[in-house]
């Protein structure tokens, strides 16, 4: 991890978004071509592509443009790689997940219900001492969350690294919407969230 | 050749796994069986394929290596699991430097016993990931013959390198039906795998464009021409344009020597003019080549006034150490063809080529001042290794390969030999294994079994592989060795002597331990040992004369002979250390 900004709010950061064979070892393939081309991964999440047979693998990697383009061409070496698209963060979706238990007296539990309130978040588990608490949603909403939960004692925190996908523009909305056969929209993941 | 069976007929894994490396039309491969392979090895008893039982598996590797640069055609190599796995991978590691087509086949314990610590289970896909193009554990019968299409199409397709498959045994013994993918099948099952051939039009007409308004033109010819089998385009276009062409270590004999346009080897060890052509260059033209930094020397200062036109089929070469102005993704053969069309179409509509007469007359003024130089000896005094090589080029057959280990010897080899064909050098560029030259030779003369042969060795690097000269008798694939004997590490002890104020650590071997006749002479080959200038010339003569065994042809050397030219590491091309002899003339190298 690099130590530039752990808030994630870095000019460098670049979203990677890869369609990879969903074969064994895939994943150790692109872990280990980071590590060996001294290439470092902010956040990776991956989880099976609407296609079948295909994962999506989203990385954030911390880079000036010219390495950038190196990984890029790197990864797409990896037999397993079909496609790679860099994802502009001004034209693209991005969400995340944090789940964080909060140690807090009483006093201050009504101020952690509200900030949970104001972030429409999501109380999980309530102890006698302790908060479990969820929020959903783009990576610096979360990063404000976390500073200010950082106020009270956080007992364990755990983010599952962002996903994104790139934004519908409205040629591309009115045409996933009039043809039936299209893949799935991405605006329509199988899973959901929450 | 064993005819290919019907789609249909019932098998076990292992004659499936054999069926398609006949298949594949594997005529030759190196291995040595054990535990988790020893199903594999039983089909093979009825196969056409020949295999040559080698005394290491690191051998089987480089000789897959040494059948692959002379032929094209992928080595294979077949080995158990575990320590012969682990043996193998420095051979593969070696081909994927080099980028060549190469099929690693390994042993894994049964998929039941899979991630237990079994007997001899180790990790190889995990261990191999980084050294081969791809690799990929086959965990049923079934999948077999796709996986071996699968892995001779990416080892030999793009830009060529290693591919292995891991084998489990249980899945050898298993029954299978037999089926052979078509073409659509084996795409449809690499859906991420598409190399571009073709060059881009627009680019290659920005390349004709440059090429022929450059004043000071060079053509960097690196080891891609040889795998494209671009040898004859490059000539065309270099004759057609006039053009200087330098050959790397890897490209040596993609152009010939005895042109009057080759400037030799470029780098670290290469010929001043060369080096120096590069450096005052306008523009680098380079073709499959990869800027390798024994090539570049300090890269912020090498050939700084240059444009860069770089060909090579590998996307991720382009920019990743000097941006080119052009850059061109494609095969060599097919973009050089290309540009040299483009070139006459623009000569032909009246475009005319910048004048490169100054330029020209600068090459051959630094070709006259700086030609390879070394004090030679006199009757009765030490014998030099650069005489021995001039001595072995002078007398090889027509044709002659030459392998060559990895030191001061192979600087030597490549400077001193002629180079006049494609596919006469085998050597460990990329990686710099030491140990390669005897099993790569032996696999160059399966390869080529018509032609001669010769391996130069440094006496560290015969003692890490030479036991494969015994497969070489029992096998009856004679070879040549040229042994340069300097008792020392040389090339580590030519930078002792130099960057570490003459303070030698580690590096002195021993003159007549182990005795190299004797030794070779117990593998059952010749041996003759060369002591003194007069000698040289009959025991080269005598080990030409031999055909049906192996020769060893042991030289002592002058141990304090260095490499020169030399760029120190780190250096920029500029501060090329000359010949001693040549040192005060070196205000000429403007
Ligand atoms: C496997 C391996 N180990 C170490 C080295 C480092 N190395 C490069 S050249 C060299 C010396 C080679 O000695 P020798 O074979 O006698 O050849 P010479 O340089 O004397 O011609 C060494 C140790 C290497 N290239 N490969």
């Amino acid at each position: 991890m690099t130590a530039i900004n752990p808030a994630g709010r870095d000019v460098n950061h670049h979203i990677l978004s890869v369609l990879v064979q969903n074969r064994p070892g895939v994943l150790a393939r692109v872990a280990s071509l980071f590590a060996r081309r001294g290439y470092n991964i902010f956040s990776l999440a991956v989880a099976p592509a609407e296609e079948e047979g295909m994962s999506r693998i989203t990385i954030v990697v911390d880079v000036e443009s010219a390495p950038l383009e190196q990984i890029v061409k790197q990864l797409f070496k990896l037999i397993d790689v079909v496609k790679i698209s860099e994802l502009d963060p001004r034209h693209s979706v991005e969400r995340e997940l944090l789940l964080a238990t909060v140690r807090v007296g009483s006093d201050e539990r009504g101020q952690v219900l509200e900030l949970v309130n104001i972030f429409e978040g999501k109380i999980l588990a309530v102890g006698v001492e302790a908060l479990t608490v969820s929020l959903e949603g783009h990576p610096d909403k979360l990063d404000d969350f976390e500073a200010m939960l950082g106020g009270y004692g956080i007992v364990e925190l755990q983010r599952t690294g962002r996903v994104a996908l790139p934004k519908l523009d409205r040629q591309a909305r009115l045409r996933s919407m009039s043809t039936p056969s299209s893949p799935s929209s991405p605006n329509t993941p199988k899973g959901k969230v929450s | 050749m064993t005819a290919t069976p019907a789609h249909g007929t019932r098998m076990t894994g292992a004659q499936a796994l054999i069926k398609a490396l006949e298949a594949e039309r594997v005529e030759v491969m190196f291995g040595l069986p054990g535990g988790c392979i020893l199903p594999a090895y039983d089909p093979l008893l009825e196969s056409s394929i020949r295999h040559i039982l080698v005394r290491h598996e690191q051998g089987a590797g480089h000789m897959a290596e040494g059948y692959a640069h002379v032929t094209g055609r992928p080595g294979v190599a077949m080995v158990t699991s575990g320590p012969a796995a682990t043996n193998l991978v420095t051979p593969l590691m070696d081909a994927y430097m080099d980028s060549i087509p190469m099929v690693g086949i390994t042993g894994q314990v049964g998929t039941a016993a899979i991630g237990t610590d079994a007997f001899q289970e180790c990790d190889t896909v995990g261990i191999t990931r980084s050294v081969t193009k791809h690799n990929e554990l086959i965990m049923s019968a079934d999948d077999i013959p796709m996986a071996v299409r699968q892995a001779f199409h990416i080892a030999t397709t793009g830009r060529p390198g290693p591919t292995l498959i891991d084998v489990p045994k249980d899945v050898l013994q298993n029954e299978m039906t037999w089926y052979w993918p078509t073409d659509g099948e084996l795409d449809a099952s690499l859906p991420g795998y598409r190399p571009t051939t073709k060059g881009h039009a627009r680019m290659i007409k920005e390349a004709a464009k440059l090429i022929l308004a450059s004043e000071r033109p060079v053509l960097y010819a690196g080891g891609g021409i040889l795998k494209a089998r671009a040898a004859e385009a490059l000539r065309e276009l270099a004759e057609l344009t006039d053009i200087r062409v330098v050959t790397t270590l890897m490209a040596r004999g993609a152009f010939p020597d005895d042109h009057p346009l080759c400037l030799g080897m470029p780098g670290m060890h290469g010929n001043a003019t060369a080096i120096t052509a590069m450096q005052k260059s306008d523009l680098l033209i380079a073709l499959g080549a990869r800027f390798d930094d024994r090539i570049t020397g300090k890269v912020d200062a090498f050939a700084p006034e240059a444009k860069i036109i770089h060909v090579d089929i590998d996307p991720a070469e382009q920019g990743k150490v000097r941006r080119p102005d052009v850059p061109i993704v494609g095969d060599a053969k097919y973009v050089i063809t290309e540009i040299v069309k483009a070139i006459r179409d623009l000569l032909a509509g009246g475009e005319t080529q910048a004048d490169t007469t100054a330029w020209k007359s600068r090459i051959s003024g630094w070709q006259e001042q700086f030609p390879l130089a070394y004090a030679s000896s006199e009757p009765g005094e030490a014998l030099k290794p650069q005489y021995c090589l001039e001595k072995l080029r002078d007398a090889a057959p027509e044709s002659t390969i030459l392998a060559s280990g990895v030191g001061q010897h192979q600087m030597w080899a490549s400077q001193y030999w002629n180079f006049n064909e494609p596919y006469t050098w085998v050597n460990s560029g990329g990686l710099g294994t030491m140990g390669f030259s005897i099993p790569a030779a032996i696999g160059a003369k399966m390869g080529r079994p018509d032609r001669t042969v010769w391996a130069i060795d440094g006496d560290g690097c015969f003692q890490m592989t030479a036991q494969e000269l015994v497969t070489a008798t029992v096998e009856r694939i004679p070879i040549k060795v040229g042994l340069l004997n300097n008792s020392y590490l040389g090339m580590v002890r030519q930078w002792q002597e130099m960057f570490y104020d003459e303070r030698y650590s580690e590096v002195y071997l021993s003159t007549d331990l182990p005795d190299y006749v004797k030794w070779a002479e117990s593998m059952g080959c010749v041996a003759i040992r060369v002591e003194s200038p007069e000698e040289v010339e009959p025991a080269i003569e005598k080990a030409n004369s031999i055909n049906d065994r192996s020769v060893v042809v042991e030289f002592r050397v002058d141990a304090g002979e260095k490499v020169f030219p030399m760029v120190p590491a780190g250096s920029g091309n500029d501060d090329v250390l000359l010949h001693p002899s040549q040192s005060e003339r070196r205000d000429f190298l403007k």
